[in-house]
């Protein structure tokens, strides 16, 4: 059975790897650049995305992970992960920080301003609906969520949520070009898809809703059957220097 | 108060999301998930948080004094000026936590209005009130609380707290209480594992812990929240060895900018927590960090447990 890679830098790559148990998938934590090469696919979890990025750079990732996103491999990132594919991101700290990129669109980082801003509501999900069945919408858990400005033509919108142009500005008066963004939209896009790049700007981990989950594996499969006569990489020693893992339990999933 | 005698119900009016004044727990929880596997700073300016920011913390804690300065110069340590908080949360992107005084619930609510994103009630900071920690289901921010044991955290955690840490010895640079905790947390939720259903009841009590959490708990085979480490860790070895004892993160108060070189040993202490497991990393990133932080032993007689101050 295939198996997923869950870039285990920072954040929440155990409820990833959680999520995909339930579905009976083994999800790999990936940390080092030579073992993106044992995984056909890869979830960018939510997390800090100037700490994933501080870390992706110590460890010389960011070459491999363009690579894996420029072969085609199904690619999926939940909220920092997001930030991670985008293109260009808005929002960020002094000086920036580095992108993967692949993603055709501009996000903004915490573009719903701080925790105190954080919610959770019922996003509705017409295109996961059609794919997966299940009820027309989807608890979106949204954690000092980043938020899509603009996408290039080839990106499908697959979910948005409204925002009440007040609410945005409140968080922070410093970042320039949200104020007009909130406003003449009213509307941002948090889930998109562009070939096989899946990104959402709020957690599907943290539910018990395995939908956004099962959607992913069946982009990797198709990727799969593609290339099934692709060169098996070789399998890399899995940095089993390993001396004491704990025991992972997993959080309970507050509803 | 609002329901007076009624015992506190959870999710109460969950319904009403649009009122936008209640956060749910998951929400409060999913921040603490985010920080999973990171480091968290004590640092007292903006200058110190940029530090921490480009070593890669997940999350910085604002303060006045860190608390080997406390220690040193004693007195009574007090939330910090909000202005400073402000200033330290306009210089990062990264999550700002800050400091009030155990039961101090009028400084929470000051930390709530300035927007931070988690409250650390600490006993690193003097007590406000011996007998009772802030009711922190009144509050949309998420708390973060110290314990020593398993009673201590699941006393915390129904009274609202979102996420645990260990209380450990902060200020020492000295791991050893840090370890106890966490061992004596971790030990008791495997003792209560293998535990007959039976004997849950008496273990409740035996803990001063409530029921239903020692239940779940059991189930879960590990805390219901987010825990971290902290009071101690100085070294990016000591924060694997917390990370290897089943931690989820880690925090660092005086470790950091008591040191000789703050922004190469914050670096290396982030890797080292990322690569917990890995020897070869931890030796690569332990190696040329210039002086550590001075220790202090827990032997000394003037060393005051600030561990010990709340229940």
């Amino acid at each position: 059975m295939a198996v997923v890679g869950v870039l285990a830098l920072q954040g929440s790559f155990n409820e990833h790897i959680a999520a995909l148990r339930r579905l009976g998938v083994k999800g790999v934590e990936i940390r080092k650049p030579e073992q993106l090469l044992t995984v056909n696919s890869l979830i960018i979890p939510g997390g800090e995305s100037t700490t994933m990025a501080k870390l992706a750079e110590a460890f010389n990732l960011f070459p491999a992970l363009r690579e894996f996103v420029q072969m085609g491999k199904p690619v999926w990132g939940t909220c920092a992960g997001l930030i991670f594919l985008a293109n260009e991101a808005t929002g960020q700290k002094t000086g920036g920080q580095e992108l993967v990129g692949g993603l055709d669109c501009t996000v903004h980082r915490n573009f719903f301003g701080s925790q105190i801003q954080s919610f959770e509501t019922e996003l509705l999900v017409p295109e996961l609906v059609s794919k997966e069945g299940g009820p027309e919408t989807f608890r979106g858990v949204f954690i000092r969520a980043p938020g899509i400005l603009n996408v290039g033509p080839d990106v499908q919108v697959l979910a948005d949520y409204p925002v009440p142009s007040d609410q945005v500005l409140s968080s922070d008066s410093s970042v320039e070009g949200k104020k007009e963004n909130a406003e003449e939209a009213n509307k941002v896009i948090v889930a998109v898809r562009q070939g096989n790049i899946l990104a959402t700007a709020f957690h599907p981990e943290l539910t018990a809703d395995t939908r956004w989950h099962s959607y992913f594996l069946k982009m990797g499969s198709l990727v799969e059957k593609e290339a099934s006569s692709s060169i098996v990489p070789e399998q890399v020693t899995q940095v089993s220097t390993s001396f004491k893992q704990p025991l992972q339990h997993d959080l309970p999933i507050f509803q | 108060m609002e329901g007076s005698g009624v015992v506190t119900v959870y999710g109460n009016g969950a319904l009403t999301e649009t009122t936008k004044k209640s956060s749910p727990f998951s929400v409060k929880v999913g921040l603490a998930q985010m920080l999973r596997g990171g480091v968290i700073m004590d640092v007292v300016n903006a200058e110190q948080a940029r530090i921490a920011e480009e070593a890669g913390a997940c999350a910085v804690m604002a303060l006045e004094r860190v608390p080997a300065d406390i220690r040193a110069q004693g007195g009574v340590a007090r939330m910090s000026d909000p202005q400073l908080i402000k200033e330290i949360k306009q210089a990062v992107t990264i999550p700002v936590m800050a400091k009030a005084r155990i039961g101090h619930f009028v400084e929470a609510q000051i930390l709530e209005a300035i927007g931070i994103d988690y409250v650390d009630e600490s006993e690193v900071l003097t007590l406000a009130d011996e007998d009772n920690h802030i009711n922190k289901h009144n509050f949309r921010i998420p708390f973060v609380c110290g314990c020593r044991n398993l009673g201590e955290a699941l006393r915390r955690i129904r009274e609202g707290a979102a996420m645990i840490r260990t209380k450990g010895e902060a200020g020492t640079g000295n791991i050893i209480e840090a370890v106890r905790h966490v061992r004596s947390v971790l030990g008791d939720i495997r003792v209560l594992a293998n535990m007959d259903d039976d004997e849950v009841f008496t273990f409740s009590k035996k803990i001063a812990a409530p029921y239903d959490l020692v239940m779940q708990t059991k189930q879960l085979g590990r805390l219901p929240v987010v825990q971290f480490a902290a009071g101690g860790v100085a070294t990016p070895a000591d924060a694997a060895l917390m990370m290897q004892l089943g931690c989820d993160g880690v925090f660092v108060g005086s470790g950091v900018f008591k040191s000789g070189d703050p922004a190469k040993r914050a670096r290396a202490i982030v890797q080292a927590v990322t690569h917990y497991s890995d020897p070869e990393v931890l030796a690569e990133v332990s190696c040329g960090l210039g002086e550590a932080m001075v220790g202090l032993n827990l032997t000394d007689h003037n060393v005051e447990r600030f561990a010990n101050r709340s229940e």
